[in-house]
């Protein structure tokens, strides 16, 4: 089965969406990148979806899901690239991904993540 | 074939019938006015009776068959180039009604020894002549509709600017009622122009919409997520102390949302987000 690569940048690791994603995907990669947090101690989560062009329901809370179970493992998680058309699904679908940091690409994604390490309380 | 009679007739008579309709028109007025001049008038008359003697030889008065369809194609064709000049309804409807008289008083000519097919004759021309002036008039109707139709997407397009007011920093000043289909296009045309400008910032400037009611609210918050999940930020400026008022008092949450009384602070606000500001020069030539 296909899987999505986790690249592991300095303390930061790195999703990249090249696919169009299926439910079992999805849960592979939560599967996943849980693991390799702990693994490596990673302190912040960059994924990249500019490539996704179509998300259901199932996708966009199972985006919120990976978010949310990478900060209780201690990581700030980014989401970057998302489409316009993707974006405007999620809201219509009534998913607004409260509490999930988001950026317009990867660079400015790296940033905030810097950012919001360096501020954080720990 | 009972049908063919008509059809004959159309045939034998077609110039005089010509003649004696375009008489008909210009005594109705229409040659009058300067939307058309006698040529054309005369080449769309001609057009129309060679049409509608083929169509009637083969295919007698059912006109929705496929006989009339070349009849059908002229009429709509003329229906929206006389609604296009400006032509009332009952104007476009008079150049098919307006065939009527010649061609009953061709077919009393005919069958003044048969009082019984006369009316027959007669009474298949009636039919004949008003389904087609109906279908004009549907026709006229529908190139209408399509010019409203333009006409509104036009305005929505208008309606919808977005504007760089500086590196990074968007702003979409928005006018007038928001429904939702406007909300929609303004959505699509912002978060296009944030991938574009790869800006960090929207203004949304509602000083020009008269009324917030709870769903131009939610379609504010709509625009507002949506540009979130883009990692945009997005602050609403042009907030009129009713409109203030009004949200409290219908209790839509846009506590998560930056809100500014005017464009100007908003813009303050952006600049100072991206590390930046506008102040008097001191000192300066």
């Amino acid at each position: 089965m296909d899987r999505i690569p986790i690249l592991k940048m300095g303390a930061f690791l790195l999703v990249t969406i090249q696919v169009d994603m299926h439910d079992r995907l999805a849960m592979a990669l939560q599967d996943d990148l849980s693991n390799k947090i702990v693994e490596t101690g990673a302190r912040g989560v960059l994924i990249d979806i500019s490539s996704l062009e179509m998300v259901d329901s199932f996708i966009g809370r199972m985006i919120a899901n990976i978010a949310s179970v990478a900060r209780v493992l201690d990581a700030e998680t980014v989401v970057v690239g998302m489409r316009p058309a993707v974006a405007i699904t999620l809201v219509e679908l009534g998913l607004s991904l409260h509490g999930v940091r988001t950026a317009l690409d990867v660079e400015r994604g790296m940033e905030l993540l810097e950012t919001a390490l360096a501020d954080g309380p720990r | 074939m009972a049908n063919g009679r008509l059809a004959q007739v159309l045939e034998r008579h077609r110039a005089q019938l010509s003649s004696d309709w375009i008489r008909e028109q210009t005594a109705d007025g229409v040659l009058r006015d300067t939307r058309i001049d006698e040529a054309e008038l005369r080449g769309q008359c001609d057009e129309f009776l060679a049409l509608l003697v083929r169509a009637t030889l083969e295919g007698g008065t059912n006109v929705s068959g496929p006989a009339f369809a070349p009849v059908r194609d002229m009429l709509e064709r003329m229906a929206r180039w006389r609604g296009e000049r400006g032509f009332t309804p009952s104007q476009t409807a008079l150049f098919v009604l307006s065939l009527k008289k010649p061609i009953f008083s061709r077919i009393r000519v005919d069958f003044e020894r048969e009082p019984g097919a006369l009316f027959q004759e007669i009474w298949r021309a009636t039919e004949l002549i008003d389904s087609l002036a109906l279908l004009t008039t549907e026709a006229f109707q529908r190139g209408r509709e399509a010019v409203i139709a333009r006409q509104q997407a036009e305005m929505l397009e208008l309606s919808t600017p977005v504007v760089k007011l500086w590196e990074g920093i968007l702003a979409l000043p928005l006018i007038g009622t928001l429904d939702s289909a406007r909300t929609q296009t303004v959505m699509e045309t912002l978060l296009q122009r944030v991938v574009e400008t790869g800006s960090e910032i929207v203004i949304i400037d509602i000083t020009g919409v008269p009324t917030v009611d709870t769903l131009v609210a939610q379609h504010l918050l709509k625009t507002v997520s949506a540009a979130r999940l883009m990692g945009v930020e997005c602050i609403i400026s042009g907030v009129r102390p009713q409109i203030a008022q009004t949200i409290v008092h219908l209790g839509v949450a846009l506590s998560d949302v930056i809100t500014k009384a005017n464009l100007a602070d908003a813009f303050k606000l952006a600049l100072s987000k991206r590390g930046m500001g506008i102040g008097a020069r001191t000192g300066g030539v």
